[in-house]
């Protein structure tokens, strides 16, 4: 019975695995092999040990530059999505009192999740284009005489898909944190003499850091893994750390494309790891 | 905290206005898009409406200028579905495996966890390399089929941990000491537990799978799917048709998120009334 059990459970969790290793333990395996292999012209992938693809690669002042930039990004929109995921989950749970109003509110924060990621890149265009929405708004005002051109195709518009995009990313789990937190806890806080603000930094923000971390690492991925956002949303100006393998890519150069893939990877796992350090997810999931 | 009848603090207030200004950055822009793919047929892609018409739909459908739009939506549509299904099977079967300790199972949580946030664009990469060492071609209802599966399966699967997590095993075994079948124990007590979680994941399943584009970028191979034909849009399409397409594919999104968040209510509901 218990062996039988144990098969069970085996077949349960197999076809999961299949998929895993087909799409995801396989793939990424090659992906490390195919970074040490060389690169021929017309003949394409030569099977090689050679580290040559990450000389060049570090070697170039462009991959820097780009990184750089995309850490740039990551640490605004980190900075931004974290602020307002905090206060928007803070609100939810402990501001609007009927609990169906808070599951409503939520949803209409997460429906934007389930549709289109790049219809809602280009809804910005008749919004911050040089006659859209907030241009036509200013010249009309007497603000400005002639329409701002840094709205769109810019740093600033990369910014503003980034947090309309992934501050989902950043509520989701920290309501979840929060909603689990006892509102007793809170009110032993008050009557024991804490501020509102005192309230907030010394109970809610380090019971909800599980949360924070969850979303932390969602943002810190999908932002610095990115490479379309920057690309619709700079309108080719500006790059990002996968730029390079993009343009690998339309060269079929497929050992560099993987050697900057195999560097990115391990740049997110390494800020994902230090992020998991400072606490410990599964358990909190486990709960 | 704040008492359950008081007055509100400022705070509130506060925190609304954010709330609200949040939610119109959130919907605003995609609201303006709506409006203008009913631009008249002189109009152009930004306010003021240039009359009302439905030209753009038309466009869509109509000329070949625009792309092969029907046939990304011929694949987009059964792909979700197809999606839908495995994401549903795969993680409910392998969440009810994870209730149970066994050897491997860590490992298998973090495989699933690093295919979570392991960039698409490089599991893209990883998978197009794959299936060239295989000899196979990259096509929709293969290799992006399967890159789809990598985005969704966390999802379903960290989804049913949660819903699993609250079927407390006494349930089964009081089932069971009833005298039910183990099929019967399953499709009274477990599946009815289980189901608006099931309905959640297969909302996951089909609208990430629908609208995924890094990870299907390179995989689809040479026909596109619906985000990689408006990709190639945005820069070769200037008229409002582009609007029209984001119209009617959030018309798509949006229906699929109705139905679950309808179905997972009515199912609540009805239980709450036989209670």
């Amino acid at each position: 019975m218990k062996k039988n059990a144990l098969l069970i459970t085996y077949l349960q969790v197999a076809p999961l695995v299949l998929v895993l290793l087909l799409f995801v333990i396989v793939p990424l395996a090659l992906v490390l092999a195919v970074s040490f292999f060389r690169y021929q012209v017309l003949v394409g992938l030569v099977p090689d040990f050679t580290f040559k693809n990450y000389i060049d690669i570090l070697s170039n002042p462009t991959t820097w530059w780009l990184y750089f930039s995309t850490l740039k990004f990551t640490v605004i929109v980190l900075a931004i999505t974290f602020v307002l995921g905090f206060w928007i989950s803070y609100f939810l749970v402990f501001h609007v009192r009927n609990l169906l109003t808070a599951i409503a509110l939520f949803l209409v924060c997460t429906v934007p999740f389930w549709t289109s990621n790049i219809i809602r890149m280009i809804s910005w265009r008749p919004v911050l284009g040089k006659e859209g929405l907030i241009n036509s708004a200013l010249l009309k005002l007497g603000f400005v005489n002639q329409p701002v051109e840094w709205l769109l195709f810019s740093d600033f518009s990369v910014i503003v898909a980034y947090v309309h995009l992934f501050t989902l990313f950043m509520i989701v789990p920290i309501f979840n944190s929060m909603a689990r937190i006892d509102p007793a806890l809170l009110e032993a806080a008050y009557d024991g003499g804490a501020s509102r603000w005192g309230v907030v930094w010394n109970v809610v923000l380090p019971l909800s850091k599980t949360g924070i971390a969850l979303g932390a690492v969602f943002v810190v991925t999908l932002v610095m893994g990115d490479f379309f956002v920057v690309s619709v949303m700079s309108g080719g100006l500006s790059g990002s750390a996968t730029s390079g393998i993009f343009n690998d890519l339309q060269f079929l150069n497929y050992p560099r494309a993987a050697a900057s893939a195999v560097i990115l990877v391990i740049i997110v796992l390494m800020i994902a790891a230090a992020i998991f350090r400072l606490v410990d997810v599964r358990k909190e999931l486990a709960q | 905290m704040t008492k359950a009848h008081g007055k509100r603090p400022w705070t509130f207030y506060v925190l609304a206005t954010l709330f609200t200004l949040f939610v119109i950055f959130l919907y605003g822009p995609m609201i303006s898009i709506f409006i203008l793919s009913f631009q008249g047929p002189t109009g152009g892609l930004v306010f003021p409406l240039r009359g009302v018409s439905l030209t753009w739909f038309g466009a869509l459908f109509g000329q070949a200028r625009t792309g092969d739009i029907g046939g990304a939506f011929s694949r987009s549509l059964p792909l979700a579905l197809i999606v839908l299904v495995l994401t549903v099977l795969i993680s409910v079967t392998a969440g009810f495996a994870f209730r149970r300790r066994f050897r491997g199972s860590t490992a298998i949580f973090y495989a699933a966890i690093i295919s979570l946030i392991v960039p698409g664009l490089v599991l893209s990469i990883g998978i197009l390399v794959t299936f060239r060492f295989l000899d196979l071609r990259a096509n929709w209802y293969g290799s992006a089929l399967g890159a789809h599966l990598s985005w969704t399966l966390p999802f379903g699967l960290l989804i049913m941990f949660a819903i699993l997590g609250r079927l407390n095993p006494a349930y089964e075994e009081a089932a069971y000491d009833l005298g039910a079948s183990r099929w019967q124990a399953v499709s009274h007590v477990v599946i009815p537990i289980v189901f608006p979680g099931m309905i959640a994941v297969a909302l996951f399943g089909f609208t990430l799978s629908y609208d995924e584009f890094p990870r299907s970028w390179l995989t689809v191979g040479s026909k596109n799917t619906l985000p990689i034909e408006i990709w190639t849009m945005t820069t070769n399409v200037t008229s409002p048709a582009l609007y029209a397409l984001g119209t009617v594919t959030t018309a798509i999104s949006l229906t699929a998120i109705a139905l679950a968040i309808g179905s997972i209510a009515y199912i609540q509901r009805k239980r709450a009334m036989r209670l």
